[in-house]
């Protein structure tokens, strides 16, 4: 019996592997599986984004001791959690709850892979934009935590009033010896998120609305306040004043703020840490509006949803109305994410951070980006027309094929 | 010379064994390990088969016969193979083949099967999930009606619900005896709580038994219309009425609003009579569709001329610009008169030792218009569009590619080179030939020997170079003219990827299809290449 030892040491881990490869494509029971009626009080998965465990720990725990039912709280990679939710509710292999954002819910829903929700009288206590964004059809599918949305941040330091007009704000940054006052992120391929603001000043949403939320028949983009705005889009690019500029990605605005050069910063919660870390006066202003209107940047509302083929619906929706919603769980959350809380209650609360008033302030004007299947077809042309305009392309002709490329696109489907 | 040997070996096996010979199959019997040999095996087949045996019952729980078939299968071959005396050549064998089969075959044929497949979004799952989740977004809370305090109880295994109204009132139902008012035995704070006859269910019990209390639809009354109460939580309940009814038998959804008929025509989705689908829908098997649509798909057709052009032209150009720059660099740093070659051959391998992608990134930093270092460093201030304009963009890819890919061109040359014997340079000198003859008839023809193969896998990869279109331009700049976002320096990979994964509709089945016929175009590129350069060997 000669056989080399190397080559029994690699047939021993290749048997492993493979072994363990082919049990777990079939075994691994870790989601919902049918342990609902042998384990005491059976096994909540909950699907989160990584940084968040330790916020819900307190909220699983407090359930477990009240219920007997174990919530087991997993950390997932936030870039991945929609996909791997979409590909493996299907399969059984998926969780019970998980933790996403509300622009994911035409997605989901057309997968059939979430179940709605009964927020049943407690609805009344969330912010009204998390609880139209967490309605699909008209059904409620999201138990909300959070709302999230963009807003300027002002260097005090260099400006000391906030401005009152988009000019004002140009106007304020030059006096203040500027060349490049205001600073938002563009990039080679535009973003329309960044550009929202100003876009529903001129009065042109990208879909109107129904009773049931944003209806995909009513395309809303090409209405005569789209051309308006295009018009003034390419005024300030780069044929005209400049302010806007599709060579300022994420970074080089970032920098441009943290270094003093610009004052004022089109961007979200995500960014005011690191302004803070590097020692920043920083305030929070609603979005100076180049019309007169209000300018509504998209909120984005973040929260939980029930696996449509989750064995413990019973248990989930009860651990979500009943725990996640109330004010403890939904401050533990903020802490975590320093983004304003959905429920009515503790955002008051969190709102004693005159960062998070800020934001509290700009979201109250905010409207829910849309979550249906049908934005998909507008985000893919949306964000190349405007980078065009701002770059010195035609905004009217631009503006005007833009809408019917979205409109071809919405009735191909 | 090698025929001799053989002789050598054949007259030895049919002699008897000598002292020598004797005395080496001992050392050879000892070098193999003798009873540890024998140990370690028994401990490793030992681990191998405890994992089995959890395999197995792991898979027995959850009821996959035919995996549990397939591992009690390969765990019996695996033992089989190792406690034989007969199998040498499969005990090397078999490592190698388990794992072709699960990280290789397993990938094809999966990747086979889901190109016949519908699989994307909206076709997701089975159909009985797509019914019931259609059923469950299809039940809607009855506008303005007040939250229910509810109790589940049980009678002989029926669950039934004990409803108190807002105003007090206790009534009790099932899903087939719609609400009557009962006298309830015990309330705490204004909820009914229990009624005699019914067992009250503890919460634990609730949890227990929650795929049969989410089916419990309560009737409100005898009209069917009146809608039905559930419990989502089993201590609260609402008044829900449905528009979708599914007819098991017929095999048909009808919208109850509307009186719309929606049937399974075979497309994966319920259907009207005009087309219109509800989704989800579910996976069917849709044979060459796919297939036909990545050829035909009037959307496609036109940028797919125009990328797959552009793919062979980045293929080719990469793969010629990295292996001359790489072999120009590999003879200048073989030539002896240079000195400290070692250090330049470190510099060289830098490129290589940083993740493409990272560099990608560094680079699309770098060649910004109006704030890269390109731009404002080495063209003074100048701005050049580098990514920005679609023949900048590719010739920007191209250079960037360059840079990642010659150090590997130039380590093999390097070593190609160095075992190129110094002779053929001596003798062709003597024939008077000069330095580029020599290299171009002589050199050149014996490096592509060695050479050639990883020529032909370099442009195997390049084909399908997805990390630096995607990180360097992301397929940009856009043609604003095509229907689908497509790009100027996209290749076939990167607008597989944009047309199959982004926006909010995935096409999986579609982006197979795809993935098989560039599997299939660069598979037959590399067997004409392959058996042409074997027309090289016959130089010498």
């Amino acid at each position: 019996m000669r056989v080399n030892r190397k080559s029994l040491l690699a047939a021993g881990a290749v048997a492993v592997v493979a072994t363990l490869g082919l049990a777990s494509c079939a075994g691994g029971d870790s989601g919902s599986g049918d342990n609902g009626a042998s384990a005491e009080g059976g096994t909540l998965t909950v699907w989160v984004d990584a940084e968040r465990v330790d916020a819900l720990k307190g909220a699983a725990d407090a359930y477990t001791e009240e219920t007997g039912v174990e919530v087991e709280i997993v950390g997932k990679d936030n870039a991945t959690i929609k996909d791997d939710f979409i590909q493996q509710v299907p399969t059984g292999e998926g969780p019970d709850i998980t933790m996403g954002a509300h622009d994911w819910l035409g997605e989901l829903s057309t997968n059939g892979v979430v179940a709605p929700l009964e927020l049943g009288d407690s609805a009344a206590d969330y912010l009204p934009v998390a609880i139209d964004a967490a309605t699909y059809e008209g059904t409620v599918y999201m138990l909300p935590y959070a709302v999230e949305n963009i807003a300027v941040l002002r260097n005090a330091d260099l400006v000391a009033e906030a401005a009152t007009s988009f000019d004002d704000m140009i106007a304020k940054g030059k006096a203040a010896g500027l060349d490049q006052p205001f600073v938002v992120e563009q990039g080679a391929e535009g973003n329309p998120y960044h550009l929202y603001p100003f876009q529903t000043a001129f009065g042109a949403p990208v879909f109107g609305t129904n009773d049931e939320g944003y209806d995909p028949t009513d395309l809303q983009l090409g209405s005569e306040g789209g051309i308006e705005f295009a018009t003034w889009l390419g005024g300030q690019g780069k044929t005209g004043t400049g302010v806007f500029n599709t060579d300022i990605d994420g970074n080089i605005a970032k920098q441009a703020f943290l270094d003093g050069t610009a004052a004022f910063w089109l961007t979200g919660p995500w960014n005011v840490g690191s302004a803070l870390d590097a020692g920043l006066n920083v305030a929070i202003d609603t979005v100076p509006s180049p019309t007169g209107e209000a300018a509504s940047p998209f909120a984005g509302v973040k929260g939980f949803f029930v696996s449509s083929e989750s064995e413990n619906k019973v248990a989930a929706n009860d651990f979500l109305v009943n725990y996640i919603g109330t004010e403890d769980v939904q401050l533990d959350l903020f802490e975590a994410g320093n983004i304003l809380p959905a429920l009515s209650a503790a955002a008051e609360t969190a709102s004693s951070d005159p960062i998070i008033e800020g934001f509290a302030a700009v979201g109250a004007e905010a409207v829910p980006m849309p979550a249906i299947p049908a934005m998909g077809s507008v985000w893919q042309y949306w964000g190349i027309a405007e980078a065009s305009i701002i770059n010195g392309e035609d905004p009217t002709a631009t503006w005007e094929k833009l809408t019917a490329d979205v409109q071809a696109a919405i009735d191909a489907r | 010379m090698s025929t001799t040997f053989d002789e050598d070996v054949e007259a030895e096996k049919a002699s008897p064994p000598t002292k020598r010979q004797k005395r080496a199959a001992r050392i050879a019997d000892a070098a193999s390990g003798g009873i540890r040999s024998i140990l370690v095996k028994l401990l490793l087949l030992g681990i191998v088969d405890a994992i089995a045996v959890y395999a197995i019952l792991v898979l027995a729980l959850s009821q996959e016969w035919l995996v549990l078939a397939v591992v009690v299968g390969v765990t019996a071959l695996v033992n089989w193979i190792y406690f034989s005396r007969r199998t040498l050549p499969a005990k090397y064998l078999t490592p190698g083949v388990i794992f072709l089969v699960l990280f290789q075959v397993f990938v094809l044929v999966y990747t086979g099967y889901v190109a016949f497949t519908n699989y994307g979004t909206g076709h997701n799952g089975t159909k009985e999930q797509a019914v019931s989740s259609l059923m469950a977004a299809s039940l809607e809370r009855v506008p303005d009606s007040p939250t229910y305090q509810v109790t589940v109880v049980d009678q002989l295994g029926t669950l039934g619900l004990l409803v108190t109204a807002p105003d007090g009132e206790a009534s009790l139902g099932t899903n087939d005896q719609p609400l009557q008012q009962v006298d309830p035995s015990d309330v705490e704070n204004g909820k009914a709580v229990a009624v005699d006859g019914w067992t009250t269910l503890q919460f634990s019990d609730v949890i227990a038994r929650t795929s049969e209390i989410t089916e419990l639809a309560v009737p409100f009354s005898d009209d069917p219309n009146d809608g039905a109460i559930r419990t989502p939580d089993g201590s609260s309940g609402y008044l829900y009425t449905s528009n979708l009814e599914y007819d098991e038998a017929a095999g048909t959804m009808t919208d109850l609003s509307t009186g719309t008929v929606y049937s399974d025509t075979g497309t994966g989705a319920f259907t009207a009579e005009d087309g219109t689908e509800i989704l989800p829908g579910w996976q069917i098997t849709v044979g060459f569709d796919n297939f036909v649509r990545a050829v035909t798909d009037s959307r496609l057709a036109g940028p797919l001329v125009y990328v797959t052009l552009w793919t062979f032209a980045f293929a080719l150009i990469s793969v010629a610009t990295t292996f001359f720059l790489g072999l120009f660099l590999a003879i200048v740093f073989n030539d002896m008169r240079m000195k400290g070659r070692r250090y330049y051959r470190v510099a060289m391998i830098i490129p290589y030792a940083i993740p493409s992608f990272l560099s990608a990134l560094v680079w699309a930093g770098m060649m910004n218009e109006s704030f890269g270092f390109i731009n404002q460093v080495i063209f003074g201030g100048a701005s050049i569009p580098w990514l920005t304009d679609p023949w900048m963009a590719k010739l920007s890819v191209l250079i960037v590619n360059l840079w990642l890919g010659f150090p590997y061109m130039f380590l093999i040359c390097t070593g190609a080179l160095q075992s190129i014997p110094e002779d053929v340079n001596e003798a062709s000198t003597v024939d008077g030939a000069s330095a580029w003859q020599t290299f171009r008839h002589i050199k050149l023809p014996l490096l592509l020997v060695s050479v050639a193969p990883l020529l032909i896998a370099s442009f195997a990869f390049n084909f399908n170079n997805f990390n630096v279109i995607y990180m360097l331009t992301n397929g940009g700049p856009r043609d604003t003219g095509a229907p689908i976002p497509v790009g100027f320096t996209d290749i076939l990979i990167s607008m597989v990827y944009k047309v199959a994964f982004t926006g909010q509709t995935r096409d999986y089945g579609l982006a197979a299809a795809y993935s098989i016929i560039i599997f299939i175009v660069v598979a037959v590129i590399s067997i004409i290449a392959f058996r042409r350069t074997k027309s090289l060997e016959e130089i010498n």
